[in-house]
């Protein structure tokens, strides 16, 4: 459950404040399938930022399942992105020394997790993504949608509530691309939270809830309407 | 996250800039061996002279006539000189100094030595049958001086046998006739080779009986007096007894030197310490220069892989767990190179001494300990920069870098 009160963002940008955030009011229900559309600057990736715990509101409020996100410290915060948040990047982000294994078994080496375990959870997170028998395969081995797999395997291998997904197609032909939005409304069906910010109209559209917003502010929501 | 999985994240990330890690890893090895090779010859030539001073006997006390402030001064006879050291000097130590298990009078000088045709000029020492046990000295053939009255004087020689060599080619020394200045004396034994030490070669040297000596050179006095105790703490009291009952025969007058072989050895040691200390400060330089590298390649390690550490981040990596992955990148790298400079430095030690056999090239075991220990410190030292850094980066900015 997510409830974000008057959030503000201000950044300071060569002597200039820039407001990227301007009063968001917003709750997302658990197992919620939300859109976030909008034009470059208008916010969309500062918002997904502070809903996934990488930046904190200038001012206002975030609860994250009831639970003040801005109060909480440094290190407190790194525990909740690494296990009630999955992020899914434009560009993946895979760490191209590691094979695919590796990749996934990351997010859970950090957290302590025991090795037996880790090596059950990513084989079982692979093959949810189909990608069962290319543990050994480095990223630059592995296609595009192969590779944004690989990074949706690693986003929910922690048993995360809330998935954001950046664009997630953005890189990618528009076969893969359908293939990875299939997988992710799937695991939405699970229920699974899922947060798409993109400004791809088809992809957008999909979703159960579409947010759309403008110069820092929400101006359409389909829950609302 | 166990500290197992610490290091093997982080040796993984090494592998993603072999080359450079490789060259850095190398800057520690050169540095490491380099401390290694300049306190093996610095703990070589220590050991080196140590052993020279040990194969002229053990706990030896030599007493040579004159008053010398300094320690560890040299025995050249007639410098000086306020009263002879007499052969009664020697005997009355030898009775009255009951610690001192050997006492040797030795008379030293050059004479020419004929046999037949062939003709020399040789070192000749007047002493008596306990230099042989004092100095070590064993026989390769018949026998050395005989004990018994040092005033006798007997006209009987031993050789060295480089000495014997030159004399008598081809045959034995052994009951020859031997002309030594205007004097023939009998040769009855030849000793086994003993070398070089400190410069002197014993082999060229006759031994003939002191009083003998005293007589082919016109001289009162002896050159010194050569003694030595049972074990080292009891050389001081050893060595206060000599000057109390030379005092007393000299009429009160404190007017010689005992120097003992621990005082020699000891101001050696000591110089050889600071060389080594020294030398190794010097290696340590070219340690903290290898450290610099490090740093350098961790900075741009970090800088290169700013979207990892985000991507870190994002998957709920703390800074302290940030800090720690390059902390100890950057010492795996610190100790690896460590011990390839260890390898280095030994096979170095092992080159040098293959080719001066006769140098105690020894790498020291504390100075492998501490060179190990040092590159372990600079990787740690030099990596809180990078690691630091890498651990402020704010992760929206670093994500967004590609």
């Amino acid at each position: 459950m997510i409830q974000l009160r008057s959030v503000r963002r201000v950044y300071e940008l060569g002597g200039h404040l820039v407001e990227a955030l301007r009063g968001i009011d917003l709750e997302v229900p658990a197992g919620e399938y939300l859109s976030v559309m909008g034009p470059s600057g208008s916010g969309k990736s500062t918002l997904l930022n502070i809903l996934g715990c990488l930046d904190r509101p200038t001012s206002g409020t975030y609860r994250l399942d009831g639970q003040e996100v801005e109060k909480l410290d440094e290190t407190v915060l790194s525990q909740v992105r690494g296990h009630r948040i999955g992020f899914v990047f434009q560009s993946f982000h895979l760490v191209p020394r590691l094979t695919a294994f590796g990749n996934v078994e990351l997010p859970m080496v950090f957290a302590g997790i025991a090795r037996s375990e880790r090596t059950r959870r990513v084989r079982e997170a692979l093959s949810s993504v189909g990608l069962a028998g290319r543990e050994e395969h480095r990223p630059a081995q592995l296609s595009g949608g192969e590779r944004q797999r690989v990074a949706i395997a690693r986003a929910v291998v922690m048993g995360p509530k809330v998935l954001m997904a950046d664009e997630p197609t953005g890189n990618l032909d528009s076969k893969s691309g359908s293939e990875v939005i299939a997988l992710l409304e799937r695991m939405n069906a699970d229920g699974l939270t899922l947060i798409v910010v993109t400004h791809d109209q088809a992809l957008g559209s999909r979703a159960r809830r579409r947010v759309r917003m403008a110069d820092g502010e929400v101006i359409e929501d389909s829950a609302r309407a | 996250m166990t500290v197992a999985d610490l290091v093997r994240f982080s040796a993984q990330a090494l592998t993603g800039h072999r080359l450079r890690a490789g060259l850095s890893l190398v800057g520690v090895a050169i540095g490491v061996s380099s401390v290694i090779l300049l306190t093996s010859l610095g703990e070589g030539a220590r050991r080196y002279v140590t052993a020279e001073f040990a194969s002229l006997g053990t706990n030896l006390l030599v007493i040579t006539p004159g008053r010398n402030e300094t320690t560890g001064g040299s025995a050249i006879p007639g410098t000086a000189v306020i009263r002879d050291l007499t052969l009664e000097d020697a005997v009355a130590l030898r009775r009255r100094v009951p610690r001192l298990r050997f006492v040797a009078p030795i008379v030293a000088g050059q004479v020419s030595a004929r046999y037949g045709e062939r003709e020399r000029v040789t070192n000749v020492a007047g002493t008596t049958a306990d230099y042989a046990p004092l100095r070590g000295v064993r026989m390769s053939l018949g026998r050395y001086l005989p004990a018994g009255d040092a005033a006798l004087g007997q006209r009987i020689c031993v050789l060295g046998p480089k000495l014997a060599n030159s004399l008598f080619p081809g045959e034995s020394a052994l009951g020859k006739l031997l002309r030594l200045g205007d004097q023939r004396f009998r040769v009855i034994g030849v000793w086994a080779p003993r070398g070089v030490s400190l410069g002197r070669d014993f082999d060229e040297y006759a031994h003939v009986p002191v009083a003998a000596a005293m007589r082919m050179f016109d001289r009162s006095g002896l050159s010194e007096i050569d003694s030595d105790v049972a074990s080292s703490d009891e050389i001081e009291p050893a060595r206060v007894s000599v000057l109390a009952v030379l005092k007393d025969r000299h009429e009160g007058e404190e007017d010689v030197t005992v120097v003992t072989q621990g005082s020699i050895v000891g101001s050696f040691t000591r110089i050889l310490a600071i060389l080594t200390a020294a030398l190794a400060g010097i290696a340590a330089v070219s340690l903290s220069v290898a450290g610099v590298g490090i740093m350098n390649v961790m900075l741009v390690s970090v800088s290169e892989r700013t979207s990892e550490v985000g991507l870190l981040k994002a998957l709920g990596v703390t800074r302290a767990q940030v800090v720690a992955a390059f902390l100890v990148e950057a010492s795996i790298l610190s100790t690896a190179g460590g011990l390839v400079g260890i390898g280095f430095g030994y096979a170095g030690a092992y080159a040098v001494k293959t080719m001066y056999p006769a140098f105690p090239m020894f790498p020291p075991d504390w100075a492998v300990a501490a060179a190990l220990l040092v590159s372990v410190s600079v990787g740690l030292a030099f990596g809180v920069l990078p690691a630091w850094r890498a651990s402020r980066l704010d992760p929206v900015a670093a994500l967004s870098r590609k």
